[in-house]
């Protein structure tokens, strides 16, 4: 047992890590399907959707063949709607409204059509925003602290306006977790570079990359140069295990496992032959099914509840059990053993008690413990905030997390907040949605001090 | 099983389903094909003067996924030498005498001609003739097709030589291309034709293509009026049906339906307003002769539970179920009602009701689903809403009559009641 790279060929992991949902290959397969679409009025879909894309009518875009209208009114909700439609867990959003659902038939694909879409007007680079060439706005300075979805979404709104937006990202790369963090059959390193690079295409701002607020800026400088800041710099830390032999080799989190599939060659990342996986979120999911399309032997998925409290959406626990992932509920991590390295790994039983303050039953440990062989752990039980960094700004928060107003605004004059950072961790959506809503504080904002 | 087996005007077909005049009944090999998939009959495409053909010769109207909803062609009638044809009916009849073999004809607009016409098909063993008064394009600039039948007179001294040569059964078919079927139906039949036919094709424009702003179909950038057909014109063809089979001066004149009929159901529709008869083109141009084996048996089953042993125990049977305007019931009131147990809350039916005129519909709004409910007092009963919505009985209509009298529009005016009194 080690933990090593290579164990498929170049061809094998091409193949494992293809798209998972092959888009639509033809007009008329996507015509077919925006053909069932009934366009529901006050539909569903819209109001489950965080950043409201009215999604019937840009199925009806499609389906009148209008691409170009329905690019636009996809990406005038949400401008990461191409990211969006790969990684959204729309089984329990869109899709899981669409009222097909209460006919008991199979519900609109929606994230495919709206893949087919706003694939093609990144590809075809289509502009079908303009930035505003007069109007107060213009010309005014706003920094954003982040190029994930959030810092994106508000960079983008506020260029719209005229504003000029300055983003710095301490990564070399925009999209933030879109970029780093989610499975790479998703969505493509270079996918995520074009979705970019279209976001960036209406002008007026500019990204600073491998610049770490803390260490190349402040706060306080941003606030002295620029007239508001948005922060959006959400959360990085994975949430530790505090138990013994957590810093052994073998031990991982989910987070930089991923980032290294996201940012290396497949062949170059290395992976046991006997992975365990803490947690059941959809991270836990990315880090357990790349494992095994990594070529991992056993793959096992080790969580404190039970399925029925599950974080990840039912399509993704299949996913994982599609790959041959196993998953053992009600087992809480309680030691790590090895001398240099991991060897196994102990976990208590648990049963469920009382619901905890979300609802959810909380797990309470038996006493009775099991042994599984393992030479590596990866930990995806959470990420935690940037707390220090944050306490050091003085911006108010609860345990890292940033408290805003309903327009986005913090308790530092002319600072915004959103995303995670806010949230504490989310969907991509509904971190675009946080951007909006920063943006929109911030122009009310600059335009009350103008 | 319900006899399918029919008799129109004599002429012995074991269904009623007849292949019109038209691409599929213009050879041998086609009509042969057609028979052992089990056609009725055919008309064989219309035979008269020789012509030439365009390329393209055909264009459709598509809506949503439904290709060919409508269809249209310029093509002229057969282009294929006489004497070819005259040897394939008489072949194609030797081989299938059990089905009926019509020929469609259109000859120069002189009695000779129509004669000699007749005559060399009566050759044939044919069982009886149609003559083509409808085709709209081409053929109507020589005086012929629709300009025949456009012109009651016309068409009356045409129908007058012909039923001085023919000794076989001889079927008029009519052109839609006029604003009343019934002139040139009732100037036909004092003329002595035996039977009708109806309808040929709607002069029309199929589409523009945005691409090249071509009109369709292009004959190398250009286009002309073509001939309309397919399932979107079934609905004018049945109310030319009905206007000639509601009129008692039709009343021994057997009528052979066509217009858009793709199914058993639009066959059973046309047999209800009069047809006794079927002539089915556009849908075995789209499908094949294989739909035959569904028309037979859709239709046979239906009459089973129906109680209809015979296809003449359907024909005419709705023919007094459309009257004139004014004599409907004012009394009767229906308003929809919504089944919330199937409701699927796609808000079609809210939004058609609010945007069309008469805010009948209570919208509660809910995450992620909002509550419909009728406003019954507001319910016109329009059936807008039960047309819209998705859902099959979802939405019903519920009879509320205002009164138990019958009342009629003149008798309201008699009796000088308010309107919008519902």
């Amino acid at each position: 047992m080690a933990i090593k790279n290579k164990r498929l060929s170049a061809e094998e992991l091409q193949k494992n890590f293809s798209d998972v949902h092959p888009p639509f290959d033809t007009l008329d397969g996507a015509l077919v399907e925006a053909n069932r679409c009934l366009f529901c009025y006050d539909a569903p879909c819209t109001k489950l959707c965080p950043t409201s894309i009215d999604v019937p009518m840009f199925i009806k875009q499609i389906a009148t063949e209008n691409i170009k209208g329905s690019a636009a009114t996809i990406f005038d909700s949400n401008i990461l709607g191409a990211g969006c439609s790969r990684v959204c867990p729309v089984e329990k959003l869109c899709e899981g409204a669409c009222v097909y659902n209460l006919m008991h038939e199979q519900p609109i694909q929606i994230a495919r059509l709206q893949r087919y879409a706003t694939e093609q007007a990144i590809q075809k680079k289509w502009k079908l925003f303009e930035r505003a060439k007069n109007g107060k706005l213009v010309g005014k300075q706003v920094a954003i602290v982040g190029a994930g979805p959030a810092g994106l979404a508000c960079a983008h709104a506020l260029a719209r306006e005229g504003v000029s937006v300055t983003i710095y990202e301490k990564e070399s790369k925009g999209g933030g977790l879109m970029t780093y963090g989610v499975a790479a059959y998703k969505v493509t390193p270079q996918f995520c570079a074009d979705e970019v690079k279209y976001i960036l295409s209406i002008g007026g701002i500019t990204i600073k990359y491998n610049m770490a607020l803390g260490c190349d800026i402040t706060l306080l400088q941003l606030q002295q140069e620029y007239e508001a800041v948005f922060c959006a710099f959400g959360v990085g830390v994975a949430r530790a295990l505090n138990i013994p032999g957590e810093n052994l080799k073998g031990v991982v989190d989910a987070i930089s496992f991923i980032y290294g599939l996201r940012t290396k060659n497949f062949e170059k990342i290395a992976v046991g032959e006997n992975v365990i996986v803490i947690g059941l979120g959809m991270t836990a999911i990315d880090a357990a099914t790349q494992s095994k399309r990594l070529g991992a032997k056993n793959v096992t998925i080790v969580y404190r509840r039970t399925e029925s409290e599950k974080p990840c959406t039912q399509e993704e626990l299949d996913l994982a059990r599609l790959d041959g992932c196993n998953i053992v509920y009600l087992a809480a991590p309680k030691e790590i053993i090895g001398t240099s390295k991991v060897r196994k790994m102990i976990f208590e039983k648990m049963e469920l008690g009382e619901p905890d303050a979300k609802g959810r039953r909380a797990p309470i440990g038996t006493g009775q413990t099991f042994t599984l062989p393992t030479d590596m752990v990866i930990k995806a039980a959470g990420q935690m905030p940037f707390e220090e960094l944050i306490n050091g700004m003085a911006l108010t928060n609860d345990q890292g997390k940033v408290k805003i107003n309903a327009d986005g605004s913090t308790n530092l004059k002319g600072v915004f907040a959103g995303g995670d950072i806010v949230n504490g961790g989310r969907e991509v959506v509904d971190a675009v949605q946080a951007g909006k809503v920063g943006a929109a504080g911030i122009i009310a904002y600059l335009e009350s001090i103008s | 099983m319900a006899n399918l087996s029919s008799s129109f005007l004599g002429i012995k077909s074991p269904n009623p389903f007849w292949l019109a005049s038209a691409p599929p009944t213009d050879k041998k090999l086609n009509v042969l094909g057609a028979f052992e998939a089990g056609w009725g009959g055919v008309v064989w495409k219309t035979l008269g003067s020789q012509v030439k053909n365009v390329s393209s010769r055909y264009s459709a109207v598509n809506y949503g996924n439904k290709r060919i909803m409508g269809f249209n062609n310029i093509e002229l009638i057969s282009d294929r030498p006489l004497d070819v044809n005259l040897r394939e009916i008489r072949e194609c009849i030797r081989e299938f005498p059990d089905r009926a073999m019509v020929v469609s004809l259109m000859a120069d607009n002189d009695r000779e001609s129509w004669h000699n016409l007749i005559d060399q098909t009566e050759q044939t063993g044919a069982h009886g003739i149609e003559l083509n008064f409808g085709c709209p394009h081409g053929m109507t600039e020589r005086g012929m097709g629709a300009s025949v039948g456009q012109d009651p007179e016309i068409a009356r001294m045409v129908v007058e030589w012909v039923m001085e040569k023919a000794t076989i059964p001889v079927i008029t078919k009519l052109t839609p291309n006029v604003h009343s079927v019934v002139p040139a139906a009732r100037a036909v039949v004092e003329a002595g034709t035996n039977g009708l036919s109806l309808i040929n094709t709607i002069q029309s424009i199929t589409g523009v293509d945005l691409e090249t702003f071509d009109v369709r179909p292009n004959v190398g950038g250009q286009s002309a009026y073509g001939g309309y057909c397919g399932p979107a014109v079934k609905p004018i063809a049945l109310k030319m049906l009905h206007s000639l089979s509601k009129n008692p001066v039709f009343k021994n004149i057997p009528i052979s339906g066509i217009g858009g009929i793709s199914t058993w159901q639009d066959a059973a529709e046309f047999l209800l307003l009069g047809a006794s008869n079927l002539q089915v083109c556009t849908a075995a141009m789209k499908h094949g002769f294989r739909i035959i084996d569904d028309f037979n048996s859709g239709l046979s089953n239906w009459m089973d539970e129906k109680g209809l042993k015979k296809i003449d125990d359907v024909v005419g049977l709705s023919v007094k179920k459309v009257t004139d305007w004014e004599k409907l019931d004012l009394n009767f009131h229906i308003v929809a009602n919504i089944d919330q147990d199937k409701c699927i809350h796609c808000g079609l039916c809210y939004i058609a009701c609010e945007d069309a005129s008469h805010q009948s519909i209570q919208i509660e709004k809910g995450m992620p689903y909002n509550t419909y409910t009728i406003k019954e007092p507001e319910c016109v009963g329009c059936n807008l809403c039960k047309l819209v919505c998705p859902v099959d009985n979802c939405i019903t209509m519920v009879e509320q009559r205002v009164a138990p009298e019958y009342l009629n529009w003149p008798e309201f005016q008699r009796r000088g009641m308010k309107l919008n009194d519902h």
